[in-house]
C-alpha cells in the first residue's frame, strides 16, 4: 500500500519536474526569438523541412477526409431532401474541427516526430555541445528557428487541408452523387461564418501548432542521449502531442461555442 | 612575442575542484596547473572523469566547489556573453568529431567563421581551404560527414576547432578507436598544430604510448584526485606503484584485478558452512 502511494508520489514529482523543465525551455526559446528576424533564412529552411515536406500527407489526407465527409453527409441529408446542403456540411466540419485537429495529429506524426528525432540525434552525437563550445547558442541557432517554423506552418497546413477537403467533397458530392455544383458552393458560402467558423478554426490551428512544436522540440532537447532514448522521445512526442491536441480541442471548442 | 608575465602564467589553473554527479563524487579536491604553449595530457582510468574535466574547463558544467581559471578568468563566474567570448578563443575536439550532419565538410569548417565573423565569401573560402589543407582534407571538402571515416571526421573537427585561431585546444580522447596510420596522422597533427600555432593543447586520454610521446606534461588522475604530474620521462622514472601499474598496463597491482569484496576463501568456506547447517 505504502509502496503504491510512494510510487504515485514519485510519478507525480517526475511529471512535474519534466513540466517545469519544458516551461523553462519554452521561456529560453521565446527569449531567443530575435534571431528569427535577424536571420530569417534559418527559419525559412525549417519551414521547408517542417511545413513543405508535410504537404503531401496533408493534401492526400485532406482529399480523402473531404470525400468521406461528402459520402456520409449525403446519406443523412438525402433522407430529409436536403442534399443541396452538402457543401455547408462538408465545409463546416472541415473548417471548424477536422481541418485543425486532423492536421495537428498528422503534423505531430510527420513533422513532430522528425523534429524530435533530429534534435535527439544532434544531442546524442554531441552536435549541440560542440555548438556551445564554438560559442554558438543552440537556443538561437537550432531551437528557436524550428519552433517558429512549426508554429507558422501548422495554420497554413490546416488551411490547405480544409481547402483540399472541400475539393474532395466536391468530387464525390457533385461528381459522383449528383449534387448541384452551384448549390454546393452557395450553401457553403451562406452557412460558413468568417468569425464563428473560419477564425475559430484558425485560432485552434495556431494553438495546436504551438503546443505540438513545443512538445516535439522539447522532447528532442530532453531525450536521453542513447538510441533507446531517441526512440522513446519520438514516441512520446506523438503520444503526448496527440493527446494534448484532442484535450485542447475539447477545451477550445467549449470556450468558443459552449459559452456563446 | 607575448608579455613574459603572461607567457609564464599557467593557461589553466584548477584549485580544489569538487564535482559530483548524483551521489557519485567525480572530483574531490583536485588541483592542477596547465602551462601555456605546451601539450598537457590528463590521463586516468575509464570513468575517472577526464571528459567531465574538459566540460568544466569549457564552462558547460559548473563545479560544486573550487575554482577554475582559464586565461586568468574564473570560468564559472563569467556571464554568458563573456563565457562565449572566452570560448571563441578555445577549440574543442570531441571524440566523435561532433560534426554537424546536415552540413558538408566545407560548411562544417566554415560554420564558426560564418557565425562569428562577417568575412566576404572569397576570403572565407580561402580560409576554410587553408584549414582543410592543414589537416590534409582539402579535396574532401564536398563530402558529407556521414561518408567520412572516424579518423577523417576527427581531422575535419580539428580543422573546425582551429578555424577561429584559438589559443587553447581541448582534445577529448583523440586516439580512441583509430587504426595505426590514422593514429600517426592525428599524433603528428596535434604536435604540429601546437607548434605552428603556438597554442596550449590539453588532451585527455588513456592511450599511454601516444600520450607519453606527444606531451610536454602529463597529469595522472584517479579517484577524483591528481596522483602524479610532471614531464613524461620524469614520471616514468619516479612512478609510484599506482602510476607504474597504469603506465605499464599491468593487470594487477594497487588497482586490483578483482572487484573488492569478501575474500575468495571466506566466500567458498562460508557457503560450505551454510550448507553444513
Amino acid at each position: 500500500m505504502t509502496d503504491a502511494i510512494a510510487s504515485l508520489g514519485r510519478t507525480t514529482i517526475n511529471a512535474l519536474v519534466v513540466f517545469g523543465r519544458a516551461f523553462v525551455f519554452l521561456i529560453r526559446v521565446l527569449a531567443s526569438l530575435d534571431i528569427v528576424i535577424r536571420r530569417f533564412g534559418l527559419t525559412l529552411a525549417q519551414v521547408y523541412s517542417v511545413g513543405v515536406r508535410s504537404l503531401l500527407i496533408i493534401i492526400v489526407s485532406g482529399l480523402f477526409v473531404g470525400m468521406v465527409l461528402a459520402y456520409q453527409g449525403y446519406i443523412t441529408l438525402v433522407n430529409f431532401g436536403a442534399a443541396e446542403a452538402l457543401g455547408g456540411v462538408v465545409a463546416l466540419s472541415l473548417v471548424r474541427e477536422l481541418g485543425p485537429v486532423v492536421t495537428a495529429l498528422l503534423f505531430a506524426g510527420r513533422a513532430g516526430s522528425a523534429l524530435t528525432a533530429e534534435l535527439g540525434l544532434m544531442k546524442t552525437t554531441e552536435q549541440l555541445s560542440a555548438m556551445e563550445m564554438m560559442a554558438v547558442n543552440p537556443y538561437r541557432r537550432i531551437f528557436a528557428p524550428r519552433f517558429v517554423a512549426g508554429f507558422l506552418s501548422m495554420p497554413l497546413l490546416a488551411a490547405i487541408f480544409s481547402a483540399v477537403g472541400v475539393m474532395g467533397g466536391y468530387i464525390v458530392g457533385v461528381g459522383l452523387l449528383g449534387v448541384d455544383s452551384g448549390a454546393y458552393f452557395s450553401q457553403m458560402q451562406s452557412v460558413t461564418d468568417w468569425n464563428e467558423d473560419v477564425l475559430s478554426g484558425v485560432i485552434k490551428s495556431i494553438v495546436f501548432g504551438f503546443v505540438v512544436t513545443w512538445i516535439a522540440v522539447f522532447q528532442g532537447f530532453n531525450a536521453q542521449p542513447t538510441s533507446e532514448g531517441i526512440s522513446r522521445a519520438t514516441t512520446q512526442t506523438v503520444v503526448v502531442s496527440s493527446l494534448a491536441v484532442l484535450g485542447l480541442d475539447f477545451i477550445l471548442t467549449g470556450l468558443m461555442f459552449g459559452a456563446g | 612575442m607575448t608579455d613574459p608575465a603572461v607567457e609564464d602564467s599557467p593557461h589553466i589553473v584548477i584549485e580544489n575542484l569538487r564535482f559530483r554527479r548524483g551521489r557519485k563524487v567525480i572530483f574531490d579536491d583536485l588541483s592542477m596547473r596547465i602551462p601555456r604553449g605546451q601539450v598537457t595530457t590528463v590521463m586516468g582510468p575509464s570513468g575517472s572523469g577526464k571528459t567531465t574535466l574538459l566540460r568544466l574547463v569549457g564552462g558547460q558544467l559548473r563545479p560544486d566547489k573550487g575554482r577554475i581559471w582559464v586565461d586568468g578568468q574564473e570560468v564559472a563566474r563569467l556571464s554568458t556573453r563573456r563565457l562565449y567570448a572566452l570560448r571563441k578563443r578555445m577549440g574543442m575536439l570531441f571524440q566523435s568529431g561532433a560534426l554537424l550532419t546536415d552540413l558538408s565538410v566545407f560548411e562544417n569548417v566554415a560554420f564558426p567563421l560564418r557565425e562569428h565573423t562577417d568575412l566576404p565569401e572569397d576570403v572565407l573560402h580561402a580560409l576554410v581551404l587553408l584549414k582543410l589543407e592543414a589537416v590534409g582534407l582539402r579535396a574532401a571538402r564536398d563530402l558529407d560527414p556521414a561518408s567520412l571515416s572516424g579518423g577523417m571526421a576527427r581531422r575535419v573537427a580539428l580543422a573546425r576547432a582551429i578555424a577561429l585561431d584559438p589559443d587553447l585546444i581541448l582534445y577529448d580522447e583523440p586516439f580512441t578507436g583509430l587504426d595505426p596510420i590514422t593514429m600517426g596522422q592525428i599524433v603528428s597533427l596535434i604536435r604540429r598544430t601546437n607548434q605552428s600555432l603556438g597554442l596550449t593543447s590539453v588532451l585527455v586520454s588513456h592511450d599511454v604510448t601516444e600520450a607519453m610521446a606527444i606531451s610536454d606534461q602529463v597529469v595522472l588522475i584517479a579517484d577524483g584526485r591528481v596522483v602524479d604530474a610532471g614531464p613524461p620521462d620524469e614520471l616514468e622514472a619516479r612512478a609510484s606503484d599506482w602510476s607504474a601499474q597504469f603506465l605499464q598496463g599491468r593487470p594487477d597491482g594497487p588497482v586490483p584485478f578483482h572487484y573488492p569484496g569478501a575474500s575468495y576463501r571466506d566466500d567458498l568456506l562460508g557457503q560450505a558452512e551454510r550448507r553444513d547447517d
